[in-house]
């Protein structure tokens, strides 16, 4: 039974998260932690501690890992609520949570917001297809459900997850058909500079490389600078075809690749719909091509009292996360009178270190894997909400008709109206708009969220 | 289609999709399932009436809404499955219950 109030709230049990809880409870914070998975772990841990040996061989050693954060977390004395759904947030730090089909409100002195990413949308022609689905999806069903795909498969996008997907794949003994690369020609080559940066984190670099060389050897015909990208099919996906790329040195043109399943990624986002719910402030990341949530060295929001960290307020990857969720829960401590600055100084000086260590591989990261523009803002017959089923076109004439921002282009054409409530055409809703008026995206800003901020039925409802 | 790498035949449950009875592995998602069973849509969308499958199967997409026993619009990758559990496409918007 979950109480009134906690002396700290966690939303999300990821990495973040779990290392927020552990480090607070450990200083004698009273904690509860919401998590709508059925076991902690995150997107990225998803499952860990119930995985099967030979789940583990395939994700590999990054992901069993995992398993240690989770076992500290269930010991850390905080409350934890699996399967727990948050449909309201405020500006009061008010928080509606769903248990067990009974809703309850519970309010904290401290909340940390640590809801993770969510995959970019890749807007592409027929991505709403069946047969179509993201490669985070296709990660959670081996993860979950030790589930892969069968028949023609294709692999395309851009960012460390979708290679990471083919490794693991390969490892599955899955043999895939095409890797279609759609980072922009020459991305690499620029980013060469960042290299030296990211030296104290060449762990990352020798992983990747690792990978790339894994799908070489197993000879799946991979396709490089990918322009043009579509799905095909009338009811579901019958082929990938694409306007122009390399293979190899060889050009490659009007490429059309028969398929069961396209597996499609171009790197993650920040999932910062609580956080905005919440009124914190956000900005707009040009490099990384997302918003998000601004902080302190911290996790400190612009309200003070609401932290959020890890990927859900920028996207730092999981060990960085841990590292953040726990300066995070010093600090809370230390608000919370519970340790003095000479401790959270003490305690705090090594994970900073470390928390730095794993962000320098960052700037690298973000510069090779920056989306082309092509793929973040679609020509006008591709869909862009997939809820409402509205086109870039719609977009386009609305925004002619002088809508000047989402939430209008929301109201004229239902764009984000739908039960997503624009989780896959937000930012692309904003982009559209804020190239065709030449605005900058921090003008332009972004569909607003309102609760109930997931499905809740009037039933669950009356009984708060 | 999706299939299965591992030997679930000791920890299975029967569900009845679409009005088919199946066995599925025990701790799954019910989109999972519907993927394992080769359901060739989830769900017929409200505005134009296409099929869909599910797409991020991690919440925040939607487009895997299903009716699990009987309670239209569930996210069926939220839903783990359970025994006797009755799984069926969501055509179109929910229908209002007669009160």
């Amino acid at each position: 039974m979950i109480d009134d109030s906690y002396e700290l709230l966690i939303i999300g049990a990821g990495p973040a998260g779990m290392a927020a809880a552990c480090e607070a409870a450990s200083h004698g914070v009273r904690v509860a932690v919401l998590d709508n998975q059925t076991s902690p772990g995150g997107q990225i841990y998803r499952n860990v501690d119930r995985a099967t040996d030979s789940r583990n061989r395939i994700l590999g050693k990054d992901y069993v890992k995992g398993r240690l954060l989770v076992d500290r977390f269930k010991q850390c004395g905080g409350s934890y609520f699996s399967e727990a759904t948050v449909w309201f947030l405020d500006e009061k730090r008010r928080v509606g949570v769903l248990i067990d089909d009974k809703s309850y409100f519970v309010s904290a002195d401290k909340l940390v917001l640590a809801t993770g990413a969510q995959e970019r949308p890749m807007p592409i022609k027929g991505w709403q297809l069946p047969g179509v689905m993201t490669a985070g999806a296709g990660q959670i069903l081996l993860k979950s459900a030790g589930m892969v795909p069968e028949g023609r498969l294709v692999l395309a996008g851009t960012g460390p997850l979708i290679l990471l997907l083919a490794y693991q794949y390969l490892q599955a003994g899955v043999k895939f058909d095409a890797l279609i690369d759609t980072t922009p020609q020459g991305a690499m080559l620029r980013s060469l500079g960042k290299l030296f940066e990211a030296l104290p984190a060449v762990d990352y670099l020798l992983k990747g490389l690792k990978m790339m060389l894994a799908v070489r050897q197993a000879g799946i015909p991979v396709y490089h600078g990918v322009e043009g990208l579509g799905a095909v099919g009338e009811e579901k996906l019958e082929a990938v075809r694409f306007d122009a790329g390399k293979a190899g040195l060889k050009k490659v043109t009007d490429c059309e690749l028969q398929a069961d399943t396209l597996l499609l990624h171009q790197g993650v986002i920040p999932n910062f719909r609580l956080p905005l719910a919440a009124g914190c402030e956000i900005e707009w990341d040009a490099q990384q091509q997302n918003w998000i949530v601004v902080t302190d060295e911290w996790g400190r929001s612009s309200d003070a009292d609401i932290y959020v960290v890890g990927d859900g307020s920028r996207i730092s990857g999981a060990e960085a996360s841990a590292l953040q969720g726990r300066l995070a829960g010093m600090h809370i401590s230390f608000q919370l009178g519970k340790i003095n600055a000479g401790k959270l100084e003490a305690l705090s000086g090594p994970v900073v270190k470390s928390y730095k260590r794993h962000l320098s591989i960052r700037p690298f990261l973000d510069s090779c894997y920056t989306p082309s523009p092509r793929y973040l803002v679609p020509d006008d017959a591709t869909l862009v909400c997939r809820c409402e089923e509205i086109s870039a076109g719609e977009i386009r004439q609305a925004v002619r008709l002088g809508c000047t921002g989402p939430n209008q282009v929301k109201s004229f054409t239902r764009c984000g109206m739908g039960p997503c409530q624009g989780s896959q055409c937000s930012s692309t809703v904003s982009l559209i708009i804020s190239e065709q008026l030449g605005k900058p995206m921090t003008e332009v800003g972004c569909i607003r969220v309102r609760p109930p901020l997931s499905p809740i039925t009037l039933g669950q409802l009356s009984e708060v | 289609m999706f299939k299965t790498i591992e030997d679930h035949a000791a920890d299975t449950v029967g569900i009845t999709v679409e009005g088919v009875p199946h066995r599925v592995p025990a701790n799954i998602s019910v989109a999972a399932a519907a993927l394992l069973c080769g359901l060739g849509s989830v769900r017929e969308t409200p505005v134009t009436g296409v099929g869909r499958l599910p797409y991020c199967m991690m919440g925040v997409c939607f487009d895997c809404l299903m009716k699990i026993n009987g309670q239209p619009n569930q996210r069926a990758c939220q839903v783990m499955v359970a025994a006797d559990m009755t799984v069926e496409r969501q055509l179109g918007a929910a229908e209002f219950e007669e009160f």
